[in-house]
C-alpha cells in the first residue's frame, strides 16, 4: 500500500471515511438497480405531496392513496386476466388486463383525491384529519376485501417486467452501472426520472407553475389577480393522487405481482419526509427518495457482504434498524433548523375562502 | 330552529335534554350512518365471494354477533373493556392535545416507546415483589411515552417544526427503536426469534374474569384527572386558552410555548401508559415487529368524543366494543375484522362532513365542538386560520 495512505489510515476517524467511501463506491454501483426501485414509490408519494402542498393542500393521505391503488391494480388485474387473455407484450410484459388495471388504479386515486380535495378545499375540513381518514379507510377497505377474495386463491394477472439493455451498454466503464440502475426497470420505474424533470420544469417555468406556487404561498393575492384559486387547488390535488395511484400500482403490479394487507407499510409517510428534506421541488423529493433508499439498501447490504476492517466492525455493530431509521432522523433534524432549513409554501394546510362578494 | 325533523327531542321543555341532545346529534347521526354504509358494504362484498348463496340478512347477523361478542355476557363485557383502556387513553392523549391546539399523530410512537420502557423495566426487575415491579414498570411506561411527547413539543417551541411532520417521523423511530433494543439488548437469551422474555413480577393483577387488568382502572382514572385538569385547574385554563386563541393567552401573560411542551409531554404520557398497560397487562412480552393501531384510532376517538374526556370515555366504548367484537363476526358471520376500520373511517368521514349532514338534517351546532378550523394551524409558520 502506498505510505500516504497508510499514514491517512492511521488516523482512525479519516481512515472510517476513506473506507467507507470505498465500500460505497465498490456497493452502490451493485445495487443501483434496487436503489432507484425502492425509491420509485417513495418519489411518486412525494411528487403528490410537492404538487398539493405547493398549492396549499395538506395531503397525508398519500399512504392510503397508494395503498388503495395497489390494491385495485392488483385485483383488477385478477379480475380482468381471465376475460381479457393476451400474450405479455414484447415491451415491459404489459397485457391488456394490467393496461386496463392500471387504469383502474389511477382511477381510485382520483376518486380518493377528490373526497380530499372536497373535504379540504370546499368543506374547509381540517386536512389532516381529513387525510387520516383515507388512511383508515383505505386500510379498512383493502384489508376488508384483501380478505374476502383471498379465500379463493385468485390467480395473479402477472406485472409488468423490466427492461433488460444490452448486456455491452452495462459493461461500458464508469457509467455503465448508472445505465443499469435506471434502465434495468420496468415502465413505472423508468418513467419517474422523467416525470420528475418534466414536472420541475413545469413547477418553475410555466404558467400553471406560477400559478399554482402563488396560490400556495398568497391564495387571497392570486385571487385579485384572476385566478380561480379554488378550482386550481382541486385541479393540484387531483394530479397530485395521479402519481400517489402510479407508486401505489408500482408495489403491486411491478414491484411484485401480489398484494397483501398494508403493503404499502408507511411508504406514503416516508414520501411526505422526502418532500420536506426535498424542499417541496420535484427533483429535491426524487433526490431524497434516492437518498433514503440507498439509506435502507446500504443497510441490507451491509447484512449480506459486509466491508472488512474496522469500517466493517463498526458497521455491523450498529443495528440494521438505524439505516431504516435514519430518513426519519434527518426530516426532523432539518425541520428543527439545525442543518439546512425546509420552509413549506406559506399558505400550506389552510383552507381558502374567497371574500364574500355582492 | 322550530320544527326540524330531528332536532328537539321527545318532551323538549327540559333545557339540559335539549342541550344534550345538540352535543350527541352529530355524532349518533355519524354512527347510523357509518352503519348504513357497512350495510352496503357487506352487501356488495358478498358478490365478490363466489360459490355462496346471497344472504341478504348478512348485515344484520355481521352487526349482531358483533354486538354480542362486545356485550353477550360477562366475558365479553371484560373483552370489551380490555380493548377500550389503550383507546381511552390514547384517545385522551390526542385529544388533550387538540384542547391546546396541537395535533398529535405520534400516538403510535409514544405508545411504542412506554411499552418498550415498561417491559425493559419488567424485565430489569424481575424477581422482585409485584408491589414494587408494578408501578415501578407503569411509571417506566409513562416516562417513556412522555420523552417521546416532549421532543415534538420542544421542538415546536423552540423551532416552529410543525407537529404533525415531527409526530409521524418520531412513530417510525419509535418502531425501529422497538425492534433494535428487542432484537438487541432485550432479546430473550436462547430464543431464535426477536423476542422478549416474559415479564413475571411485573403482570398487571387481574381483577375481573380472563384478563381483565388494573390498567382499565388506570384509563378510567385519567380520564377523570384529565378533566379535573382540563376544567378544574388554572393549567387547564390556560391550556384551553392557548388552544383557542395563543394571541390571547400571550397578551393575558401566559406563556404559550411552555404551556405547549407540557401538554405534548402530557400527551405522550398518556400513551406511553396505554402501551405500558398493553404490555403489562395483555402481551406479557415483546417481539420487534410489534405494532397497534391504537395511534389512529385514538385520533377517531378524540374527534368522536369532541375533545371532551367524557365523550372520549363514550367513544372509546364504542371502538372497543367494536374491536371486541370484531372476532366473534368474524367466526360466526365469516366478516373481515377490518370492517371496524372502515366504520370508524366513516364515522369521522361524517363527522367531518358535518356541515353538510347539518344542512341536510336540519341540525343545530353545538357549542363547543372542536371545530375544523381550532385544529390546523398552519403546517408550516405563516398566519392562522381565520376562525369560521
Amino acid at each position: 500500500m502506498d505510505p500516504i495512505i497508510e499514514a491517512l489510515y492511521a488516523i482512525p476517524i479519516l481512515g472510517l471515511v476513506f473506507q467507507l467511501g470505498g465500500y460505497l463506491v465498490a456497493t452502490v454501483p451493485a445495487i443501483s438497480p434496487l436503489i432507484l426501485q425502492s425509491a420509485t414509490p417513495l418519489a411518486l408519494g412525494a411528487l403528490c405531496g410537492v404538487i398539493c402542498e405547493r398549492s396549499g393542500v395538506v395531503n397525508i393521505g398519500i399512504e392510503g392513496t397508494m395503498l388503495a391503488s395497489a390494491f385495485t391494480g392488483w385485483v383488477v388485474g385478477v379480475a380482468l386476466a381471465p376475460v381479457l387473455p393476451g400474450d405479455p407484450g414484447f415491451l415491459f410484459g404489459i397485457t391488456p388486463a394490467l393496461f386496463v388495471a392500471i387504469i383502474a388504479a389511477l382511477g381510485v386515486a382520483l376518486l380518493i383525491s377528490l373526497v380530499h380535495a372536497w373535504l379540504s378545499i370546499s368543506i374547509r375540513a381540517d386536512q389532516i384529519i381529513s387525510g387520516t381518514i383515507i388512511n383508515i379507510a383505505a386500510f379498512g377497505v383493502t384489508g376488508y376485501l384483501n380478505t374476502l377474495i383471498a379465500r379463493g386463491s385468485p390467480t395473479s394477472a402477472g406485472n409488468f417486467v423490466p427492461l433488460r439493455p444490452p448486456r455491452e451498454l452495462l459493461d461500458l466503464p464508469v457509467v455503465g452501472w448508472l445505465i443499469d440502475g435506471f434502465f434495468s426497470q420496468g415502465p413505472i420505474a423508468m418513467s419517474v426520472l422523467f416525470i420528475v424533470i418534466v414536472l420541475q420544469v413545469l413547477l418553475f417555468r410555466s404558467r400553471w407553475g406560477l400559478r399554482t406556487r402563488a396560490v400556495g404561498e398568497h391564495p387571497k393575492a392570486a385571487e385579485t389577480v384572476g385566478i380561480n384559486v379554488i378550482r386550481l387547488r382541486y385541479r393540484n390535488v387531483l394530479i397530485g393522487g395521479l402519481f400517489a395511484g402510479l407508486g401505489g400500482a408500482y408495489l403491486s403490479m411491478e414491484a411484485t405481482n401480489s398484494f397483501q394487507a398494508g403493503m404499502t407499510v408507511g411508504r406514503g409517510f416516508i414520501a411526505l419526509a422526502a418532500m420536506i428534506i426535498g424542499r417541496w421541488t420535484p427533483v429535491g423529493a426524487f433526490l431524497a427518495a434516492l437518498l433514503f433508499a440507498s439509506s435502507g439498501a446500504i443497510g441490507q447490504a451491509i447484512v449480506i457482504s459486509a466491508p472488512g476492517g474496522t469500517l466493517g466492525d463498526v458497521m455491523t455493530a450498529i443495528p440494521a434498524q438505524v439505516y431504516n431509521a435514519l430518513p426519519y432522523l434527518v426530516t426532523i433534524v432539518v425541520l428543527a433548523g439545525v442543518v439546512g432549513r425546509s420552509i413549506p409554501p406559506a399558505a400550506d394546510g389552510q383552507p381558502y375562502q374567497r371574500e364574500a362578494t355582492t | 330552529m322550530s320544527g326540524s325533523i330531528t332536532g328537539s327531542p321527545a318532551g323538549g321543555s327540559s333545557a339540559f335534554l335539549r342541550r344534550t341532545w345538540t352535543v350527541v346529534a352529530l355524532p349518533i347521526l355519524s354512527i347510523v350512518l357509518a352503519l348504513v354504509v357497512g350495510t352496503i358494504l357487506i352487501l356488495a362484498s358478498e358478490l365478490l365471494i363466489p360459490n355462496r348463496a346471497f344472504n341478504p340478512l348478512l348485515p344484520l347477523e355481521a352487526y349482531r354477533s358483533l354486538f354480542v361478542g362486545a356485550f353477550g355476557g360477562f366475558d365479553a363485557i371484560v373483552a370489551t373493556l380490555v380493548f377500550t383502556a389503550p383507546l381511552l387513553l390514547a384517545g385522551l392523549a390526542v385529544g388533550i392535545g387538540f384542547r391546546a391546539g396541537m395535533f398529535n399523530i405520534g400516538a403510535l410512537g409514544q405508545f411504542l416507546l412506554g411499552a418498550l420502557a415498561a417491559c425493559w423495566v419488567a424485565l430489569m426487575l424481575n424477581g422482585a415483589p409485584a408491589i414494587v415491579a408494578v408501578p415501578a414498570a407503569i411509571l417506566a411506561g409513562a416516562v417513556g411515552g412522555a420523552v417521546w411527547g416532549f421532543i415534538p413539543g420542544f421542538l415546536k417551541a423552540q423551532s416552529g417544526a410543525h407537529e404533525v411532520v415531527t409526530t409521524i417521523m418520531l412513530n417510525y423511530v419509535g418502531i425501529y427503536v422497538l425492534a433494535a433494543v428487542v432484537s438487541g439488548p432485550l432479546k430473550a437469551p436462547g430464543s431464535p426469534n426477536p423476542i422478549t422474555q416474559n415479564i413475571d413480577a411485573a403482570a398487571l393483577p387481574i381483577l375481573l374474569g380472563r384478563n381483565g387488568h388494573v390498567g382499565i382502572l388506570v384509563a378510567f382514572a385519567a380520564a377523570a384527572v384529565i378533566a379535573w385538569l382540563l376544567y378544574r385547574t388554572t393549567l387547564g385554563f390556560e391550556i384551553r386558552t392557548v388552544g383557542a386563541n395563543p394571541d390571547a393567552a400571550r397578551y393575558a401573560g401566559m406563556r404559550p410555548k411552555l404551556l405547549l411542551i407540557f401538554t405534548m409531554s402530557v400527551s405522550g404520557l398518556l400513551a406511553g401508559l396505554a402501551g405500558a398497560g398493553q404490555v403489562l397487562g395483555v402481551n406479557h412480552q415483546l417481539n420487534a415487529a410489534y405494532s397497534t393501531t391504537v395511534g389512529f384510532d385514538g385520533i377517531a376517538v378524540a374527534l368522536l368524543g369532541r375533545s371532551n374526556p367524557i365523550g372520549i370515555v363514550f367513544a372509546s366504548l364504542l371502538f372497543g366494543s367494536m374491536r371486541a367484537g370484531a372476532g366473534l363476526m368474524q367466526i360466526e358471520a365469516q366478516i373481515p375484522p377490518e370492517l371496524v376500520d372502515v366504520l370508524q373511517a366513516t364515522i369521522l368521514l361524517f363527522l367531518v362532513a358535518s356541515p353538510v349532514l347539518q344542512r341536510i338534517f336540519r341540525l343545530r351546532s353545538a357549542k363547543g365542538m372542536v371545530d375544523s378550523a381550532t385544529l390546523t394551524r398552519t403546517y408550516g409558520g405563516g398566519t392562522e386560520v381565520a376562525a369560521r
